[in-house]
Parts: structure tokens; C-alpha cells; sequence
């Protein structure tokens, strides 16, 4: 399956047609065609990453198969020696010419069999709790469709070889995500999000372009083995791959919701809670982490990153990961919380790839993945049976552990997973971040890492007591979930409980990193051992995080005088509203930049369209016309036909004068004739003398 | 006596008949200017011929005058007839091609 | 040689008188304000350059001169005069009104061909008339000369002749 991965983005392509040509005719009205296309997808991807690990652990000499590399895991792997294994690459060239190569193929290597696995996980959980969530919906086919579509469009993205197919993959899945969010686009509201979602997303794929652009310019070839080689060879030009690096940067910025481009995320869940689900938690957003994780070379050069000190990708990742937590706490939505907390934990990737940790982020990635995906599959889950479709944690939930156990404990699993508690899968992942950023240098970077998880744990601990504990405060009758939706939840807690365990450093277990890390065209990276100390104040600070909000919760009423401080403390209030409204961020887009643009800047643009272009293509006219006109005028009346006209009068009036000549005298001619002959005779006498 | 004794009198000879071809209103007056150009034409030829004691001059001369001759007779002929037509050898009023 | 001199003398005179008489007369005939009278003075003019040729020892060209030019062609033009004129009425002006530039063109013409001739035959030698040469002007020698060398050109006069004839009597006859 590896030589043929190609099939595993094929598959949900041609359910995309199936189901939109055949599908409402179907009984199950399309969703079974994606669910057997994801299914299959999934199992070819299962059999893909067996043959990877066991591609990994014969070249590392390692004499057995994969699932007994799975075994030898508990044994202790230090030292490692790193053999080179080689990606597998197949290309089929469409179109070439002068040297430039147009093509698609497949480089598959652990980064891309990781997703491949991740993606196709959780789009099929996705399909299946699809068809309760949306059952009965007046566009299904359509929906189910569209989730074929974009599996087929992220898996093309994920196994692409070249950037021109990453970025029609990229592309793909941000029209996808444009038409799921606005799946109830009878709502204005939902539109609006999905043009928002759409155009934010757009802004970053201008950087895309031009850095694909920039990349080929210095690298000559859309390869991305060849692109890696080269950032990473003596003669990358320095300053071409920071302006690549720089550009594709802003397409992780706007794909991966990062600071300042992050206002799109949020908006985007009007989309039905499945779609955030897959496409805002799990796959489409980090799309921008696996560019940045797979051309990780052009980074390491452009940025420097190998030298410590800061850089644009990890001050972004930074502050994201601040603001994304701050804001989750003062959402009223669950699903605007989660959305949040997803752009803190992108924060978080992008952070550790700027800082060096590579490893730290596609397995955080990793781990993010399932206990997100997780999160809002049970946030679906809540509104589908508790909450009466609303999603309003202060209106409408409350109190609903006694109601739907299981989405309850699944959902404290994912919670637990995110705050990055220990055993849970977040642990190791974030863990793995923070220690990789303070020994490489990044230790401010530390401290925003431990500042987040403690905001964190504390957000999250909101979110569960504002919907699960409490007295239930909404309208409906409450009940657990169908299995249909309950079973994808269970599955997934399980991935969220065991996932970390394949970078569990604490156990010197590294698997994760000897099968995704890239060996070839990529640079030495630090990893650095377990460090307990910073795993126990890791710990400890998201512990405090969890306490601290569960006091400020449960025991309401010994809180005195902090009750009700923002309404009554004017600066308490001020900072309160800053937050609600998104630090006025939006209301700078919106207002500021796009009216500016529509109002002054493009009626600028029509001014000058209507006067000074059309200006000058009419006065070219104009002055055409007015050339010809006074070429009829002048030229030809004037001259042409005044020289005709002349040399006819010239004529008449030197006949008219030579007339007089002719008298009809003779003699007169013969004197005429003489005196001439006299002359002439004149002048040959001078002429020969 | 030199050659040119001979020729510029025969030179003046000519242009006197051509002042008199040209001045002249009557026309038999004409014609008889004419015979005085071509006398003037004649010496000269005479002339030579006795200066280069050649007699192909005088032959010429010969045929001028038989020329001469038959000229004058036609011509007073037109003038005849010019005369009886308009009663008048006044070769101003003869400026019409008509008539 | 005394007789040569006294020759070339004589006919150097000879010359002068009757180039005199053939200028005044020539101006006469242009001049003359009386029809006669210029016929009368052309006959001067015929008569002076007769004596001129026999001068030049062209004795033949000299009588045939005489006999046809004042024998035969001034008897014409009196005729003529006779014809074409109005009887008893005095001739009106005889000169048109471009005598002057006649006058001047004429002796713009005599000006620019005297030149011509000092410049070319100015430093020629004297004519010496020979007894050799009037064998060479006799009828004998201008006969074999016609006859022999110019033969065609004396039928073509011939032949013009007889066409003047025939023309001159068809233009002017009576119908």
C-alpha cells in the first residue's frame, strides 16, 4: 500500500461523484457509499502505516514485523543509531517543459502514514455519527458528499509529493470547508461565517502561492524532496528561504488559525458539530502544521531556527496560544470554547515547530487529533440529546453528567487529554513541547507554554461544569446519545488514553519519533531526554489550573466579593469586554480594513478605473478620431487636394498668360524664334570661347 | 580682301532681312526681305568657295536660287490670293487662321 | 609683284564701294516707306552682289544671278505689287509695331555672328582671286560638278521647280 497510497485519496474522490450523482436515490441516501469509501480508505491506511513501521524497524535492524516492533516498544531504545530510510516516492509526470515538472505523486514517509491514519480515523467516526446527528437534514446527500470531497482533498494534500499537488489539496479542502460551514446556509448568520471562514483562509493562500513560487525560483523543482535537500544544502540562498518561509507562514497563519488570522476559526462553527469535529479540530486546520512539519527545511534555514532565540513562527505560535486560551474564558458556546482551545493548541504546534520541536508538534498534532475530535463529537453529542440542539452552556446545560453518562465520562477523558494531565495522551505531547522549547533555547516560549496550560486546564474546567454539573438550566429532556454517536466517542477516548504512550519519554519509549521523524533531507534536531522536574511542574501548574477553576466554580459561594467583580470594577469590566469582543479584532477587520477597502479605497479604484483608464483609452480614441480629422482637413483637402487643385490652376493661369504670346502674328512668332536663336548662339559662342 | 570682308557683310546683309521678315507689314514686302536673307546666304557661299577655290559652293548657290525662285513664285501666288480674299496684303490683319 | 598689289588694291576698293552701295540699299529696302521703292533698292542689292561674285571670280553664278534674280524675280514682286494694290491710294505705314524689338534682335543677331566670325576667321588668309580659279568658276567646271556630284539634288530642284510651277498656278487662278 505504501507504492500505491495513491488509492487512498482516490477512493473518497470517486465516492464524491457516486454519491452526488446517485446518491439520493440510494436508500441510506448517500451516507452508506462514504462510509464504505472511508472505511476502505481507513483500512488501506492501516495496512500502509504497518508496512511503514515495518519498513522503519527492518532498515533499523530490528528482525521482526511490524506488530512485534510494537511489543519491543516497552524495551528501552536509547541510542539510537538512525539509518536512513528512505521515503517512498512515485511520481507521474503530466506535463513537462523546459525543465519544469508537472506532476502528482506520492512521498510516503511516517509524517504522511501518520496522518494518513488520523485523517481517515476520523473522517470515517465522523461519517458514522454523521448519520444520526444529521438525520433527517434537508441537504444529507449533499453533506455526505462534501465529507467524501474533503477526505479526498486532505488525503491528497497529506500523501502529495510536490507543492503544486499540496496546494490543490490545500485548496480543495478550504472549499470544502466553505461549503460545510455554510451546510444551513438558510441562515444568514452561517453564510456569513462560511464567506469569513473562506476569505480569512484566502488571505493566507496568497502567501501560499508565492512562497510555493519563491521556493521553486530557488530550488527549481515543485519536489518537496528536492526542496527539503536543498534548504538544508551549503548553497540555499538565506534570505530567498526566509521570504519562502515567511510567505508560507502566512499560510499557516490562515489555514491554522494562528494570531492574527485565528478570527475565522471560531465563526466556524455554525457548521454542523461533525464537520467542526473533523475539519476545525482534526484535519483541515492542521494542514498548516504539516506544511510547516513538512517543509520543515525551508523553516530551519529561512528562520534560523537552529540558533535559538526568537522567530516569527514561534513569537506567532506564542501569542496565539494566549490569546486562544484567554478568549475561550469568556464564552457562553461550548463549541466556541472548544473552537478556542483548538487555536491555543494550533498555538501550540506552530510554537513547537518554531522553536525546533518537530517531534514534539506532529505528535502533539497527533494526540490533538483525537481528544479534540473527541471534545466536540461529545459537544455534538450534548446539544443532539441534552441541550435540545442548542449549545449555549449558560442557557441551556447544565448538570447533565447524571443524564448522559457516557458522553460525560468521554468528555472528561478529552478535558483530562487536553489539560495534559498524566497519563493522558496531551501530557506527553505538551510535555514534550514545553521541555523541547527550554533546552533549546526558547525559554521565554517555556513560560507562555506553562502560562497556557495552566489557562487552559482552567477554561476547560469551566466549560465541564458549565455543562455537566450544576442544576440543568435548559428546556429539553435530557438523555444519553444513540450508539451511533456514543461509540465514536468511546473509540476515540481510547485513542486519547493510549495515544501518547508511542512518545512516552518517561518510559524511554520514542516510536513516534523513529517511525514519523524524517531521516532524509532534514535537519539534526535536539531531543532531549525526559525531564521530570519540568514534567512535574508541567503537571503541577495544570493541576493548580483545574483547582483554581473548579474552586472559582463549585464552591461559588466562598468567592465573597470576586462575585460579580467584573460587573461592578470598572477596569475589571473594561478587560472583561475586551475579551468578549474578541479583542476588538474583529470589529478592526470587519470595520476598519474591509470597510476601508470597500468604502474609500474601492470607490478610489473606480475613480480611477472610470477617469484615468478609461481616460486614456478614450482619449486614445478621442485622439485618434481628432488625428483623423484633421488628416481629412489638413492633409488631404488642404494639401493633397490643394496641390492638385493648384497645379490645374498654376496651369490655367500660365496658359492664360502664355496666351498672350499667341497672337496669331507671324512675325511675331519669327521674332520670338530669332531673338531664342540669338540667345542660344550666345551662349555656345560664350560657351567655347 | 579677307574672308570675313565677305562675311560680315553677308552677316549684315541677313540681319537687315531679318529686321525687314520681321518689321515689315506688307507682305510682298516680307518676301522681299527674304530674298535679301537668302542673297546674304549666297555671298557667303560664294565666298567660301573662293576662298577654298572649291566650286561646290557656287553650285549651291545655284540650287539657292533656282530655290529663290520657285519660293517667290508660290508665295506672291498666296499673297495673290490673300489679297482678293480680304483686299488687303496687311499682314496685321492676317492673325486669324480662319477665313 | 606690283600687279598682285596693285590688284589686291584694287580689289580690296572694289570691294568697299559696292559693299557701301549693297548696305545702303539693303537698309533702303527695309526701310523704304514706299513699296516701289523697295523693290527698286532690292535691285540695287541683286545688282551689288552680282558684281560681288564676279569679284570672287564665280562669273556663271554672277550672270545667273542677274538673269534670274533681277531679270525674273523682281519682274515678279513689281507684279505682285501691281496686284495687291489698292489703286490710286497712297501706302499706309509700312512697318508694324514691333520694328524696335525687330531692330534690336536683329542687331543682337549681326553683333553675336560678327563675333563669331572674327573669332574664327578673324586670322584667315586674303582670298587672292587666281587666273587658276576662274577655270574653276567657269560654266564647264560648275556643269561637271552638278552632273557628276550633285546630280540628285539638281533633279530634285527640278522637280520642285515644276511643283512651284503647278502651285503657283493652282493657288492663284480664278474658279
Amino acid at each position: 500500500m505504501l507504492d500505491n497510497a495513491w488509492i487512498i485519496p482516490a477512493i473518497p474522490a470517486v465516492s464524491f461523484f457516486l454519491i452526488l450523482f446517485f446518491g439520493k436515490r440510494i436508500p441510506t441516501k448517500g451516507a452508506a457509499i462514504g462510509i464504505t469509501a472511508l472505511g476502505a480508505s481507513f483500512v488501506l491506511s492501516c495496512v500502509a502505516v504497518y508496512q511503514w513501521i515495518d519498513r522503519v524497524e527492518s532498515a533499523t535492524g530490528g528482525k521482526s514485523s511490524g506488530l512485534a516492533a510494537f511489543g519491543r516498544s516497552l524495551v528501552t531504545h536509547g541510542g539510537e543509531t538512525k539509518p536512513v530510510v528512505e521515503p517512498v516516492l512515485h511520481h507521474v509526470t503530466w506535463w513537462s517543459n523546459a525543465g519544469i515538472d508537472f506532476g502528482v505523486g506520492i512521498r510516503m514517509d511516517g509524517l504522511a502514514v501518520m496522518m494518513l491514519f488520523v485523517v481517515t480515523l476520523i473522517s470515517l467516526l465522523v461519517h458514522i455519527y454523521s448519520t444520526a446527528y444529521l438525520h433527517n437534514d434537508i441537504r444529507y446527500t449533499h453533506y455526505y458528499a462534501m465529507l467524501s470531497l474533503f477526505s479526498a482533498a486532505m488525503l491528497t494534500l497529506v500523501v502529495a509529493d510536490n507543492t503544486l499537488q499540496l496546494m490543490l489539496g490545500w485548496e480543495g479542502v478550504g472549499l470544502c470547508s466553505f461549503a460545510l460551514i455554510g451546510h444551513w446556509w438558510e441562515e444568514g448568520a452561517n453564510s456569513k461565517a462560511a464567506l469569513k471562514a473562506f476569505f480569512t483562509t484566502r488571505t493566507g493562500d496568497i502567501g501560499l502561492l508565492i512562497g510555493v513560487t519563491v521556493l521553486f525560483w530557488a530550488a527549481r523543482s515543485f519536489d518537496i524532496g528536492r526542496i527539503n535537500a536543498y534548504a538544508l544544502s551549503p548553497r540555499a540562498d538565506h534570505s530567498m528561504m526566509l521570504v519562502a518561509a515567511s510567505c508560507l507562514m502566512l499560510a499557516i497563519i490562515g489555514k491554522s488559525g494562528q494570531f492574527p488570522l485565528h478570527t475565522w476559526l471560531p465563526d466556524a462553527m455554525a457548521g454542523p458539530t461533525p464537520v467542526s469535529a473533523l475539519i476545525h479540530a482534526a484535519t483541515m486546520v492542521v494542514a498548516g502544521v504539516y506544511l510547516g512539519a513538512r517543509l520543515y527545511p525551508v523553516f530551519w534555514n529561512g528562520f534560523s531556527i537552529g540558533n535559538g532565540g526568537v522567530n516569527f513562527m514561534v513569537l506567532i505560535g506564542g501569542i496565539t496560544i494566549i490569546i486562544g486560551a484567554l478568549l475561550a474564558f469568556v464564552q457562553d458556546d461550548i463549541k466556541k470554547v472548544l473552537a478556542y482551545s483548538t487555536i491555543s493548541q494550533l498555538g501550540y504546534m506552530v510554537m513547537a515547530l518554531g522553536a525546533g520541536a518537530w517531534v514534539a508538534a506532529v505528535f502533539h498534532l497527533f494526540t490533538h487529533a483525537f481528544f479534540k475530535a473527541l471534545l466536540f463529537l461529545g459537544a455534538g453529542s450534548v446539544s443532539h440529546s441534552g441541550s435540545h440542539h442548542s449549545f449555549d452552556m449558560k442557557k441551556d446545560m447544565g448538570g447533565l453528567r447524571k443524564f448522559m453518562p457516557i458522553t460525560f465520562w468521554t468528555f472528561i477523558v478529552g478535558t483530562l487529554a487536553l489539560a495534559g494531565i498524566f497519563p493522558f495522551a496531551g501530557f506527553w505531547s505538551k510535555d514534550e513541547i514545553l521541555v523541547t522549547a527550554g533546552n533549546s533555547g526558547y525559554d521565554f516560549f517555556l513560560i507562555v507554554g506553562l502560562v497556557g496550560a495552566f489557562l487552559t486546564a482552567a477554561y476547560m474546567t469551566r466549560c465541564v461544569y458549565l455543562t455537566f454539573f450544576g442544576e440543568y438550566r435548559g428546556h429539553g429532556h435530557p438523555h444519553e446519545s444513540e450508539p451511533v454517536i456514543t461509540v465514536p466517542l468511546i473509540i476515540l477516548a481510547v485513542f486519547a488514553v493510549l495515544a501518547g504512550f508511542l512518545n512516552a519519554a518517561a518510559f524511554h519509549i520514542e516510536k513516534f519519533a523513529s517511525w514519523v521523524e524524517p531521516r532524509v533531507a532534514f535537519p539534526e534536531l535536539v531531543h532531549p531526554a525526559f525531564d521530570y522536574p519540568k514534567a512535574a511542574i508541567s503537571l503541577s501548574i495544570a493541576a493548580i489550573g483545574i483547582g483554581v477553576a473548579a474552586f472559582f466554580f463549585f464552591k461559588r459561594e466562598k468567592l465573597g466579593k470576586l462575585n460579580g467583580l467584573t460587573e461592578r470594577n470598572k477596569v475589571a469590566h473594561a478587560g472583561y469586554m475586551f475579551l468578549v469582543n474578541k479583542y476588538y479584532l474583529d470589529a478592526l477587520y470587519e470595520n476598519v480594513i474591509v470597510a476601508s477597502i470597500r468604502g474609500g479605497i474601492a470607490r478610489g479604484s473606480y475613480w480611477f478605473n472610470q477617469h484615468v483608464i478609461d481616460g486614456v483609452v478614450n482619449g486614445t480614441g478621442k485622439g485618434t478620431k481628432a488625428v483623423g480629422q484633421w488628416t481629412y482637413e489638413f492633409l488631404d483637402r488642404k494639401v493633397v487636394d490643394g496641390a492638385v487643385n493648384g497645379t490645374a490652376e498654376v496651369t490655367a493661369e500660365s496658359g492664360g498668360l502664355l496666351r498672350y504670346f499667341q497672337a496669331g502674328r507671324v512675325q511675331r512668332y519669327a521674332l520670338y524664334m530669332f531673338a531664342a536663336v540669338g540667345l542660344l548662339a550666345l551662349l555656345l559662342l560664350i560657351a567655347n570661347i | 580682301m579677307t574672308l570675313n570682308n565677305f562675311l560680315i557683310l553677308s552677316a549684315f546683309l541677313f540681319c537687315t532681312g531679318l529686321y525687314g521678315t520681321l518689321a515689315r507689314r506688307n507682305a510682298v514686302l516680307v518676301l522681299m526681305s527674304i530674298e535679301l536673307m537668302l542673297n546674304a546666304v549666297n555671298l557667303n557661299l560664294v565666298a567660301f568657295s573662293a576662298f577654298r577655290e572649291n566650286v561646290t559652293g557656287q553650285v549651291f548657290s545655284l540650287f539657292i536660287i533656282t530655290i529663290a525662285a520657285a519660293e517667290v513664285g508660290v508665295g506672291l501666288a498666296i499673297v495673290l490670293l490673300i489679297y482678293r480674299n480680304s483686299r488687303s496684303v496687311d499682314l496685321d490683319q492676317a492673325d486669324q487662321l480662319k477665313g | 609683284m606690283p600687279f598682285v598689289l596693285s590688284t589686291m588694291v584694287a580689289q580690296t576698293v572694289v570691294f568697299w564701294i559696292l559693299a557701301v552701295v549693297m548696305v545702303a540699299a539693303a537698309i533702303g529696302v527695309v526701310r523704304a516707306q514706299n513699296v516701289v521703292h523697295a523693290a527698286l533698292y532690292l535691285v540695287v542689292v541683286l545688282a551689288g552682289a552680282a558684281a560681288q561674285y564676279i569679284l570672287l571670280v564665280a562669273e556663271f553664278v554672277a550672270w545667273v544671278q542677274v538673269l534670274i534674280y533681277i531679270g525674273a524675280i523682281v519682274i515678279l514682286f513689281l507684279f505682285g505689287i501691281m496686284l495687291t494694290r489698292a489703286p490710286m491710294k497712297p501706302d499706309g505705314p509700312l512697318d508694324n509695331n514691333q520694328r524696335f524689338a525687330a531692330g534690336v534682335v536683329s542687331l543682337f543677331l549681326f553683333g553675336v555672328l560678327t563675333a563669331l566670325l572674327i573669332d574664327a576667321y578673324g586670322d584667315a588668309p586674303q582670298i587672292h582671286p587666281k587666273a587658276s580659279m576662274v577655270l574653276k568658276g567657269s560654266p564647264t567646271a560648275i556643269a561637271s560638278s552638278m552632273f557628276r556630284n550633285y546630280l540628285v539634288p539638281f533633279e530634285v530642284v527640278s522637280m520642285l521647280l515644276l511643283a512651284a510651277l503647278v502651285g503657283a498656278v493652282v493657288i492663284a487662278r480664278r474658279d
